[in-house]
């Protein structure tokens, strides 16, 4: 507070004393003006006076420097100086002074995993793969435009994301893919990292793998013993192997590992988009060769003594319908309600939306993470694994409030939420019953009607194609199950489903030996593939609950403009209680806020759980749930506790389980199956054939 | 804080003085006339006034003028700075690049040149990148951070002894210390840069790029370098992830051959790696005998150091080099007195002397390759140490003949070369049988058990401080060393190390390769024990530079100070040699590229391997590839496109270009046979080795 004082200060005195003075002097000239020989008569004084003078004007000379902006510039320099010497001090402060501090505020901090198990005497043994999933791993420039020039081997994606903020435009051209072939475009080349660098870290400081890493350290585990599969996690699965070979390299260094390590089998660790990539693999490397990695049919049981699934999507995700539909989720779509013109307009030319739009849909992974299984799954019209059905709800009501209490609650009241309706164009057709609903069939009504300028818009769309009538008979059809939801992508983009549709499918075989099933398109869909012969692997899938997760989306079709995207989440509909699952145009399901639990538990609480047709040769197969806890202050950092989708490879549960696996231990001597939610009564509500 | 903010309001009442003056002459414009006068009374008055209130405060105006014009100048130059980089960040980074001269890729794409074979990169001894696994706790937070090479080395400055402490191998066994676990970086990063902007391998790799290079068929194939090449087989199974890292490349790149690219101390690694390949199972990698044949088109090594370096003799000895010896006699106090506590060389000495790979690099061959006493095979090679001679013979064509034409000045100072150690200028220069008689018998004369300065100096840190005083004595008395004596010397000074490193390495040269010894891994890195794997269409290049000063031999002196944990010895870097002599800074300088002299890079495939030898007995295709060293023209080549300098040649345009053809798909007829400057043919007739 002193500052601003002192600083004014000399203003104001200067100012009365100029204003004294100039009335002193008015004076003193007048009487010289009247007599000028005072001047020479009064040399001697006049002398002295000099003499006098002297010293204040060489002093008037010296400071005449230190007007406004010099006292900026000492205060600047003031500033500097005193942060060098406290950035010094911190640097050549012990490195353990930090720690010592966060310590005597939080008190002891548990010891990490790895710490504590390495007491208890456990040390490396089977060999660690990690399997990023999407978005983690780092991409790479090895050949790029004219306005990459100086980039090779930078990173376009993850770590610090180099130098290309200062080029967005550049940036998104080089991360998009081919719109028809779904690789690289001619003259870029993007390959993803290798080595575990490629996705320890996603921005600096943000982990990602980083604390299993470490932790697999503490009990032994060194480069040689842990292998990251990177793979491009913008292509399909099969493209990854006929780009990149990635699926060739995988083998090859399984086979290493285990031929390094006497014959120990690979516990492999994917991690969300990781575990379909992995699941993929597996049926590759059995295929024989020319389609597949030649590995022969024992290979699984040969190389892999157990996969541990990490916030597994199994059977997709619904975040993904509205990426694909409207490039939108929860978080953005509330921050586009927060600031209306900050991401519409087009601020600087730059159509945030539709650009990222334009490149996410170039990506043929992400199609991977749409709802697999149907509404045999994801729940029909009126029903849903996750609610009971109507006759009960009286039932259900006092089961919410024994739950509310006990602590084990859901994450909202899911009464009367219709989960399975995945996207429905107004509050009142996500809410009444099915046969009160008049639907319009979309599929016939014909495209082309254009809006008026879409030839000019800069970046083209599949939605530029469809014209007012079919966006209106879109939303005529008011509600999409996981069912109609592919119709609906076919129709609005068509082009763009073909190509996903010759790479991923959605549904679930009838007949699992259909020879149209060695078809790789159907080989990371759990629903459509048998498990390799493998009796002595094990299949865990770890994730978090507690946390509101997307299920399901209320649209509205957005203010007619030339160029935008058509359909909005519609965020100004929230639920009617406190408690409610709507809340800014999005149902909310537990989970952990990426993957419902149903997508991550459902095949291993059922559909692999004993001998079924999917897992034939009887894979045992373990659900271990971690219930989310926030972090209990800054310095835990994203909590060691957490339940959500990336932050739960810093679970120190979750750590423990997967490095006593690593060690040796099996599915039993962990605890077998570990759940909080409700999955296994889920799963016996879906009814599929097993 | 407050203090200095009581001094600004003094300064404020004094520059009021001027502004005063400046109101007043806005203020009354009308009387412009006797302003001037005005002026000079109305602060005349006001002076008087001040001058009554600032009797007191007289004393402190003169100490904070200093600190705030510091203050002020630092603050102008921050100002100053951040507006220049805001500028810098504003403008379209296109404008702003330093144009970059068009590498050999560019072009070589245009030609139409594209990836056929599969690159594998192996990297030398110093250059590769290690991080760190697990740590003592003076090591906290550095977990997979660089502790060697890649990043900054701001650790280093930051805890040098911790960090000594984690780099250093356990003395006895060669591999890590109980609870520290180092290992090499894996993958490209491991050593594209050595330091930020010190490239090793990115010129390279960048280039290849261009072609069509990508992850998928380039491989590095990182190993830790301090270890003994068969240790990190077992520690790391290294050798056994390259087996497979090259298979996979070969399957994966349509079954097309591999070309390696081994720099420095990964040349021998590399032979070491094609003979454990071929070897079955439990000591080798049982690939069978056609492994290389069917999986490897070229080897391409670049400053090779197959007969070892005479630079390992100085390190192993006394931790010094050229460049450290002269710094040394510049600033004697710096590093020898124990400033801080730290006898830098005594430290680095004993890490140093904990990595076996050092060993590796000891010249092989003994006195047949490397000259005895009173001949070596460079003898007559001029040394014109002033830089205009280097552009200077590269344009006459023939140079052979000009070096022909000086030889004959330099008759009356001969450079021994063979004498790899000397103790004393005239034991270097003087006849051998004006010499005391140097007899290897003289080491066991002494035993190392009576050392009487030990009790002392406490713990014993180098093999030094196990010696007594009259041996080392001993040691210097003997006058000068050939490369097989010196061998001896070593084992004398430091038996520890000796037993550990020649476990698993051999300097020798084989009698009779059949003999079943040789199948022993420590011969497998020395080429003139081990013969080349069954491969005729394999090809073997030699990429080295000329026309740098390279260190050969060295003069020697005890050091004058016998202090505790000192080293005996010291580079007598006062002697200098006569103009034109070889001898500068007690050091004999040969031609090479700084580190390897022409001799070790070129000596193999020149002779040894050229044709059908025994050591070659498939008679795979050896080519010499000599670049002659210049300078960089301007500051902006950087460290040079022509350098032939040991670590700069990776920036060479020329060897680029030569391995970018061959990558994609040249043989070495094609790139144009032999290219030589130096007189290594010559040298080679000198060398009397049954083949």
């Amino acid at each position: 507070m002193n500052k601003p004082l002192s600083f004014y200060r000399p203003y104001f005195l200067s100012k009365t004393m100029s204003f004294l003075r100039r009335r002193n002097s008015t004076d003193s000239s007048k009487t010289r003006i009247a007599d000028p020989n005072i001047e020479k008569d009064g040399a001697d004084d006049g002398d002295k006076k000099k003499d006098q003078y002297k010293i204040p004007q060489r002093r008037n000379s010296g400071s005449k420097k230190w007007s406004c902006w010099d006292n900026c510039c000492w205060f600047i320099g003031f500033i500097c100086s005193i942060w060098w010497f406290c950035l010094f001090l911190y640097n050549t402060m012990p490195d353990s002074i930090p720690q010592f501090v966060t310590m005597a505020i939080t008190g002891p901090l548990p010891d990490p995993p790895g710490v504590k198990l390495r007491k208890e005497g456990l040390t490396a043994n089977h060999p660690v793969v990690l399997v990023p999933g999407v978005v983690t791993g780092g991409l790479e420039l090895w050949e790029g435009r004219h306005c990459a020039e100086g980039l090779l081997g930078k990173r376009l994606w993850g770590g610090s994301f180099g130098e290309f903020y200062k080029r967005p435009l550049c940036w998104l051209e080089h991360i998009s893919l081919d719109n028809d072939t779904g690789f690289d475009p001619p003259g870029i080349r993007v390959r993803p990292v290798t080595g575990l660098v490629a996705a320890d870290y996603f921005a600096t400081g943000y982990f990602v793998w980083a604390v299993v890493i470490a932790n697999l350290a503490h009990i032994g585990y060194e480069e040689k013993s842990l292998y990251m599969a990177a793979y491009d996690w913008r292509l399909s699965f099969q493209n990854t192997e006929i780009r990149d070979q990635s699926l060739t390299r995988i083998k090859s260094n399984i086979e290493l590992l285990v031929a390094t390590h006497g014959g120990k089998k690979v516990v492999v660790l994917p991690h969300s988009m990781g575990v379909q990539y992995f699941l993929h693999f597996m049926k590759w490397v059995e295929t024989p060769a020319p389609r597949g990695g030649g590995g022969g049919p024992d290979w699984s049981a040969k190389h892999i003594k157990a996969i541990m699934n990490i916030g597994a999507p199994f059977l997709g995700s619904p975040k993904s319908i509205a990426l694909h539909f409207s490039i939108e989720v929860r978080d953005i779509a509330a921050l586009r309600a927060q600031a209306p013109g900050l991401l519409d307009k087009d601020v600087l030319g730059l159509q945030t939306f539709k650009h990222l739009m334009r490149m996410f849909r170039t990506w043929d992974a992400t199609f991977s993470m749409i709802p697999k299984g149907g509404e045999t799954i994801w729940g029909g019209l009126d029903w849903s694994p996750e609610t009971e059905t109507v006759n009960n709800s009286a039932k259900k009501g006092t089961d919410n409030s024994t739950r509310n209490t006990g602590g084990n609650g859901n994450i909202c009241d899911t009464k009367g939420v219709n989960y399975g309706r995945l996207i429905s164009f107004n509050k009142d057709w996500a809410e009444t019953h099915s046969s009160k609903i008049e639907r319009v069939d979309f599929k016939h009504v014909a495209k082309g009607d254009k809006l008026t300028n879409s030839s000019n818009c800069d970046i083209w769309l599949e939605y530029h194609e469809m014209g007012n009538r079919a966006i209106k008979a879109v939303a005529d059809h008011k509600v999409y199950t996981a069912g109609s939801i592919l119709d609906l992508l076919h129709y609005v983009a068509p082009k763009l489903m073909a190509r996903g549709a010759s790479h991923f499918s959605y549904g679930i075989a009838d007949d699992l030996d259909d020879p149209k099933y060695d078809q790789y398109k159907y080989w990371s869909n759990p629903l459509e593939t048998k498990l390799p012969n493998a009796p002595d692997m094990e299949i865990y899938s770890l994730y978090g609950v507690g946390l509101p997760t997307e299920r399901g989306y209320i649209y509205k079709v957005a203010p007619p403009s030339d160029c935008s995207i058509p359909f909005q989440i519609d965020t100004s509909v929230d639920g009617d209680s406190e408690d409610s699952c709507l809340r800014g145009g999005v149902f909310s399901g537990d989970g952990d806020e990426t993957v419902p639990i149903i997508s991550a538990g459902f095949m291993c609480a059922k559909g692999w759980r004993g001998k079924t047709r999917f897992n034939p040769s009887g894979i045992r197969t373990y659900n271990r749930e971690y219930k989310h806890a926030p972090p209990a202050n800054l310095l835990e950092g994203r909590g060691t506790q957490s339940g959500s989708h990336v932050d739960l490879l810093g679970n120190f549960a979750l750590i423990e389980d997967v490095l006593r696996v690593a060690a040796g231990a099996t599915g039993e001597d962990i605890g077998g199956d570990r759940v909080y939610s409700d999955i296994f009564k889920w799963s016996e509500r879906i009814n599929i054939k097993l | 804080m407050a203090s200095v903010l009581r001094f600004r309001k003094l300064c404020y009442v004094e520059s009021a003085v001027k502004c005063t003056s400046v109101g007043y002459e806005s203020f009354e414009i009308d009387e412009k006339l006797d302003k001037k006068e005005e002026d000079v009374l109305s602060a005349n008055n006001f002076a008087l006034e001040i001058n009554k209130k600032r009797k007191q405060p007289k004393r402190q105006p003169k100490e904070w003028r200093c600190l705030d014009s510091c203050c002020w100048i630092i603050g102008y130059l921050c100002t100053t700075w951040w507006l220049l980089l805001f500028f810098y960040h504003c403008f379209p980074v296109t404008l702003l690049r330093v144009p970059e001269l068009p590498g050999p890729g560019v072009r070589l794409k245009l030609e139409g040149l594209t990836a056929l074979h599969p690159v594998v990169l192996v990297p030398g001894i110093v250059t590769g990148g290690l991080e760190l696994w697990e740590g003592r706790p003076c090591a906290d937070g550095l977990f997979r951070k660089r502790l060697w090479g890649g990043g900054s080395f701001t650790q280093i400055f930051k805890r040098p002894l911790c960090l000594l402490e984690h780099l250093s191998l356990h003395y006895e066994t060669g591999l890590d210390p109980q609870g520290i676990r180092v290992r090499a970086v894996p993958g490209l990063v491991g050593a594209d840069y050595f330091a930020p902007g010190y490239f090793v391998w990115a010129v390279l790799i960048e280039n290849l790029a261009k072609i069509g290079y990508e992850g998928k068929n380039l491989h590095m194939a990182a190993y830790d370098w301090r270890l003994s090449f068969q240790n990190t087989e077992i520690r790391d199974h290294a050798l056994t992830r390259l087996k497979s890292k090259i298979e996979l490349m070969y399957i994966s790149n349509g079954y097309k051959k591999v070309v390696a690219v081994p720099h420095s101390m990964g040349v021998i690694y590399f032979l070491h790696f094609l003979k454990w390949v071929e070897t079955p199972p439990p000591m080798g990698g049982g690939g069978g005998p056609g492994w290389c044949a069917k999986h490897i088109k070229a080897v391409m090594n670049i400053g090779p150091a197959f007969l070892g370096v005479p630079k390992a003799v100085s390190n192993l000895f006394s931790a010094e080099g050229k460049d450290v010896s002269y710094i040394r006699a510049m600033a004697p106090g710096v590093f020898n007195s124990e400033i801080l506590g730290l006898q830098t060389f005594e430290r680095v000495m004993r890490m140093a002397r904990t990595w076996d790979s050092i060993v590796s690099l000891l010249p092989k061959g003994g006195e047949v390759i490397w000259g005895n006493m009173d001949r070596s095979p460079e003898e007559g090679h001029v040394c014109d140490f002033s830089k205009k001679s280097h552009s200077k013979t590269s344009l006459t064509t023939n140079n052979v003949n000009n070096s022909d034409l000086k030889r004959g000045f330099l008759v009356k100072d001969l450079a021994n070369y063979g004498r790899i150690i000397s103790f004393g200028k005239p034991a270097s220069i003087l006849h051998s049988s004006k010499l005391p008689t140097s007899d290897s018998k003289v080491f066991s004369r002494t035993s190392t058990s009576e050392n009487f300065n030990n009790f002392s100096c406490g713990e014993a840190w180098t093999e030094y401080d196990e010696m007594s005083r009259q041996s080392i004595q001993n040691v210097a008395a003997d006058k000068a060393y050939t490369t097989t004596t010196l061998l001896d010397l070593l084992r004398f000074v430091a038996p520890k190390m000796m037993r550990r490193a020649e476990a698993h390495f051999s300097h020798g040269i084989a009698e009779n390769l059949d003999d079943p010894k040789y199948n022993h891994y420590k011969y497998w890195s020395n080429p003139l024990e081990t013969k080349l794997s069954d491969a005729p269409d394999m090809e073997i290049y030699c990429m080295y530079g000329v026309g740098i000063p390279t260190e050969r031999s060295y003069v020697y002196k005890l050091s004058p100070n016998s202090r505790c944990k000192s080293i005996p010895y010291q580079i007598d870097n006062s002697v200098h040699g006569e103009d034109g002599s070889c001898l500068k800074g007690g050091v004999y300088f040969a031609d090479g590229d700084e580190s390897v002299p022409v001799l070790s890079a070129g000596f193999m495939c020149a002779k040894g391997w050229r044709g059908r030898t025994r050591f070659n007995p498939s008679g795979i295709a050896t080519y010499i590839r000599e670049y002659r060293h210049k300078p960089p023209t301007s500051l902006m080549e950087g460290r040079g496109i022509e350098s032939g300098s040991h670590v700069d040649i990776m920036g060479n345009f020329a060897l680029i270009e030569d391995i970018m053809r061959v990558a994609s798909g040249a043989t070495g007829d094609e790139i144009g046979g032999d290219q030589i400057h130096s007189d290594i043919i010559k040298m080679s007739e000198r060398i009397n080795l049954g083949l």
